[in-house]
């Protein structure tokens, strides 16, 4: 087995994240896209780490890792807060900054 | 240079068994209705992706990613669709027209760019991380973090304690009325007394021969029906029971007793009583 296997996988990951993040309407879903998304970029990081032999790659991994966490904290609080205001997690609703 | 790295015959069959499941698992993020199926989904496929890092010679990234996304980030989201409300499952109207189909087309085209551009690239023949992780992973990737990466991690423990408290900020709600106490709720049922709420609890359900449930119309001294002891639900569905009819079945059942006067005689509800007439509980006074 040729080792971009990894890779073409990660790509494939990547693909089916953003046409989530594209195609559903649940905010919480379309979170996880983009969760999908940073996972399949881990996997190329640690799959390159090894093919070049350098943990620098699982240290950005690990960094990622570290700022998905984050993000998820603000943004789930951020639907949250949509939520109680709007009673609905649904994009498509969201059009609280129009005039 | 080290001779190029050969993937072992496990690991291919690791792969070969996990890769299919998972973008079958990332698919249901796609096609699935309900938010919870879909979190499920993503967390068979991150633990899918701790085993490939373990695979892959990288068994802390293998043990964080446990700890950190399934451990925490997608309990962190099952949190919120239970605040969020379970069901809340997606409108199928499109706003945007031919949305669905631009994005199909758009994931497609992305997925075919990207391996494209991996299929066609040429790699250097795989090293491996054999010397690297001679010090064991942990030590290695400890070195590469805090050697060349110090201020980047420092930055990144500003980014979330800065995020720990955004979330409280924006999640935390004022209190905009005065606090409810015993004492408020108290003063405002006396003061709804007046619009004929009662004080008091409500009367509870009859208990009758054969029935005490629920939708059985309790009866006031003078015997009739009390409409509040019936739960306000059943009786907007209709669903309580009348009175008559309970009375008429247990006086037929006593009416046809008559092999043994174990039970007392039906004093006041003759059998032949007439199932329209108003209904009075002579035999409970009895």
């Amino acid at each position: 087995m040729e080792i971009t296997n990894y890779a073409v996988l990660a790509c494939i990951l990547f693909a089916i994240g953003a046409t989530t993040v594209l195609l559903r309407r649940n905010a919480i879903v379309v979170f996880m896209g983009v969760e999908l998304m940073l996972n399949a970029t881990n996997l190329a990081f640690v799959t390159f780490a090894r093919v070049h032999g350098d943990v620098t790659g699982q240290v950005l991994a690990f960094f990622v890792m570290v700022v998905a966490a984050a993000e998820v904290v603000v943004g789930l609080a951020i639907i949250v807060t949509i939520f109680r205001t709007r009673r609905s997690a649904s994009v498509d609703d969201v059009n609280l900054l129009k005039g | 240079m080290t001779p190029g790295l050969e993937v072992s015959g496990g690991e291919t069959m690791l792969f070969w068994v996990l890769a299919p499941l998972m973008v079958l698992a990332a698919l249901g993020l796609l096609f699935v209705r309900r938010a919870v199926h879909a979190a499920m989904c993503l967390v068979f496929v991150m633990i899918s992706l701790a085993i490939m890092y373990v695979a892959q010679e990288a068994p802390f990234l293998g043990v964080v990613q446990v700890v950190v996304y399934t451990g925490a980030v997608m309990m962190l989201f099952l949190f919120v669709l239970m605040l969020v409300g379970v069901d809340a499952s997606d409108s199928l109207t499109e706003t945007i027209k031919g949305q669905r189909w631009i994005g199909v087309l758009l994931g497609l085209g992305f997925a075919v760019v990207l391996t494209g551009v991996v299929a066609q690239a040429t790699f250097q023949s795989p090293v491996g991380l054999e010397s690297a992780n001679a010090v064991t992973n942990p030590v290695a990737l400890a070195r590469v973090l805090f050697g060349d990466y110090v201020l980047a991690m420092e930055a990144v423990g500003v980014l979330l304690v800065t995020a720990a408290t955004g979330a409280l900020v924006l999640t935390h709600r004022r209190q905009l009325t005065t606090r409810r106490t015993q004492r408020t709720t108290a003063d405002a049922r006396v003061r709804a007394l007046t619009e004929g709420v009662s004080l008091t609890p409500l009367p509870a359900p009859g208990v009758y021969a054969q029935n005490n449930a629920m939708d059985t119309p309790a009866l006031d001294p003078a015997g009739r029906p009390v409409p509040e002891s019936v739960p306000r639900v059943l009786r907007i569905r209709g669903q309580e029971r009348s009175v008559t009819a309970l009375l008429d079945a247990e006086a037929a059942i006593v009416g046809t007793d008559t092999s043994g006067d174990a039970v007392g005689p039906p004093a006041g509800l003759p059998a032949g009583q007439d199932p329209d007439s108003t209904p009075t509980l002579p035999a409970r006074e009895a």
